[in-house]
């Protein structure tokens, strides 16, 4: 899996590179437009990441390009500008989805991956993790060939841990990612908590092979092979 | 009280004095120069009459005051030696008037062969209540004359010279900062209003200016702040990642990534609020209040659930309304949330949804609210530290922009009313 990184803020830069990294993608970068219109020209990609204002011109005008180019790939429009418009905007040229900065990395591995699995030819919407298997489509769960009931906010937590597999989510990214953005409240965290807790049991009952680990307070773990 | 009004007020006032001082002055001047024109009269008179009395041989002793208006009488010598002319004032039977009426009568004592005579002539004097009368009316007259025509220039020529300003103020009276119109002026040849009318000009030109740039620069940190705070958030992520991490440590960096994310929740309020007052949502289209509250609620199920709120929304008319769909999801969100936020457990919040009004109660540990504070930003209450304080000031500034009325009372529970008409 291929990834371009087109974005000019060099530290920001490095943390989406490194987190994808960690994710086995390969990962490639450009600092400013014409950087990234060569690489759109010259290769293809399976999801690009692309920064609305860049030096030397729009990432609006690259989204087209890269629409014309790299037919298959994903993009998503990651920016600071966070308007309406350019969401808008982007996402009538084709974008696949629109992030605004900041975001938690899990968050951006989720879309990536979201992304990706759509994009991918004739590629599975299923992540198999042990002996579970989740299908995306279908928002279904089989372990061991039987279904396994969760209800939505269950697996939507299931599947942004599974898209972070082996990594730490922090409580604020996965509240943020299951509840919305309208999670600014103190008790917030007791109900991802609970959450946590009933998707624990539930899985622990159906024997399935995955374990979810609470990291000192700061967030959890789904750990599987 | 309107500037000419009171102008003339000042004026009558001021006239119905010096008007005063002035008849008082003038009647006595008038009063002096008639008995001074009488008196010297009646020296006259006794100068003919003494003359006469000189040449008659038969000394003509006439004791009551018949044609020629005079009386002789003989006195004894010691009294006509100490003698002197006397003025005084008095009355005498009149007899076309059938009355007393005043006179002016003067004594003196005439000598002749040896033998003092007393002689008194008198002449009619002037009715002194009739002058007055007569100067009281003739002053009224006067004064209420002045009074008119004061008032008469005031409604015509004052009213027409002050017209540019009356002009502007009208103009100021709509003037707005959040939605400043060109501030029209009417050209004036008096120096002082086209003076006001620049200055004033100028002076909002530099406050439009200011609010703008600060809006922008409110705008503009924003933004900048987005790139460093999204760093600052993913390298303490990948720090939490690594394994070498202590609990305390862990603590600590989790307390700073907590800190920044509300920074970004805070920023995020702020951007939305200058965007909200800058008008950068222009698509409008229906909006169904009803469906959107209900989906609203529906999102918040966790936290009605874990406060375990009584949730209760009666849709007595359908609601539907015109306006930009982010904007509307904004507005109701931030409503519904402040009702399930500021609330204590086991308590209600009831949704009464009508043609043209939305009414949200709830209910909260504290009393009654200040409205004025309650919509103003970072107006936050004790309960939540966590708020960023700016979510019923991004609800008043978007009904604000669709001129919603928001308003907040206690009957018996917070109520919030928004009327979309």
């Amino acid at each position: 899996m291929k990834i371009l990184v087109v974005e000019d803020e060099a530290e920001m830069r490095a943390n989406m590179v490194q987190s994808l990294q960690k994710e086995m993608f390969v990962v490639e970068e450009a600092a400013d437009y014409f950087t990234a219109l060569e690489k759109i020209h010259i290769y293809q990609y399976d999801c690009i990441l692309l920064d609305i204002g860049l030096p030397g011109g729009s990432g609006l005008n690259l989204l087209e390009e890269a629409k014309t180019k790299n037919n298959n790939g994903g993009i998503i429009i990651v920016s600071a500008k966070d308007s309406i418009d350019d969401k808008i905007s982007g996402l009538n040229l084709g974008a696949d989805d629109y992030l605004s900065k900041p975001f938690h990395m899990a968050e951006l591995h989720a879309r990536v991956k979201s992304v990706v699995r759509r994009k991918t030819l004739n590629g599975s919407n299923t992540i198999k993790l042990n002996n579970l298997c989740i299908n995306t489509d279908e928002r279904t769960l089989l372990v061991n060939e039987t279904p396994l009931l969760l209800n939505r906010k269950e697996f939507d937590v299931l599947l942004y841990l599974a898209a972070n597999k082996n990594r730490l989510v922090t409580k604020t990214a996965l509240a943020e990612h299951v509840w919305g953005d309208y999670i600014d409240e103190v008790n917030s965290f007791d109900f991802v908590y609970s959450q946590i807790k009933n998707l624990r049991k539930k899985l622990k009952d159906a024997n399935v092979n995955v374990e979810i680990q609470a990291i000192y307070g700061v967030g959890y773990k789904l750990i599987a092979e | 009280m309107k500037l000419a009004s009171y102008t003339t007020s000042y004026l009558a006032a001021l006239l119905l004095v010096v008007i005063s001082v002035w008849a008082a002055l003038f009647y006595f001047a008038m009063l002096d120069e008639i008995y001074d024109s009488i008196d010297d009269g009646l020296d006259n008179q006794k100068g003919l009459i003494i003359q006469k009395a000189a040449k008659d041989t038969a000394l003509p002793n006439r004791l009551n005051f018949e044609e020629g208006g005079y009386s002789i009488k003989e006195i004894n010598t010691q009294t006509g030696l100490h003698f002197r002319d006397l003025y005084v004032d008095t009355s005498m039977y009149m007899q076309n008037e059938k009355d007393f009426e005043p006179v002016r009568l003067l004594t003196t004592v005439f000598v002749k062969d040896g033998r003092y005579y007393q002689l008194q002539i008198s002449t009619s004097m002037v009715e002194e209540d009739d002058l007055l009368a007569e100067l009281l009316f003739s002053l009224l007259w006067l004064y209420l004359g002045l009074v008119a025509t004061i008032l008469l220039l005031n409604t015509f020529l004052l009213k027409k010279i002050w017209k540019p300003f009356y002009f502007l103020l009208a103009q100021l009276k709509n003037f707005t900062l959040t939605q400043p119109g060109n501030i029209k002026v009417k050209e004036t040849k008096v120096d002082e209003f086209s003076l006001l009318n620049k200055n004033v000009q100028k002076l909002l030109q530099k406050n439009i200016d200011t609010y703008n740039s600060q809006k922008q620069f409110i705008e503009n940190a924003s933004h900048e702040l987005q790139t460093p705070l999204a760093i600052s958030i993913n390298k303490l992520e990948a720090l939490a990642e690594t394994a070498d991490l202590s609990s305390a440590g862990a603590g600590l960096l989790y307390s700073a990534l907590e800190n920044l994310q509300r920074l970004t929740r805070l920023n995020r309020s702020l951007l939305l609020l200058s965007r909200i007052e800058n008008k950068q949502f222009t698509h409008e289209e229906t909006f169904d209040v009803t469906e959107s509250v209900k989906k609203i609620v529906e999102d918040f199920d966790d936290q009605i659930h874990y406060h375990q709120l009584i949730i209760n929304i009666a849709e007595e008319e359908p609601c539907v309304i015109t306006m930009n769909p982010d904007l509307g999801g904004i507005l109701l969100t931030n409503l519904v949330k402040n009702a399930i936020v500021h609330n204590h457990s086991g308590g209600s919040v009831t949704i009464l949804i009508t043609q043209s009004v939305l009414v949200i109660e709830n209910s909260g540990n504290d009393g009654p609210l200040q409205e004025a504070e309650l919509f103003t930003r970072f107006a936050k209450q004790k309960q939540s530290p966590t708020s960023t304080g700016l979510g019923l000031a991004i609800a008043k500034a978007i009904s604000q922009i669709y001129s919603f009325n928001l308003s907040y009372s206690y009957p018996k529970k917070h109520t919030i009313t928004l009327r979309f008409k």
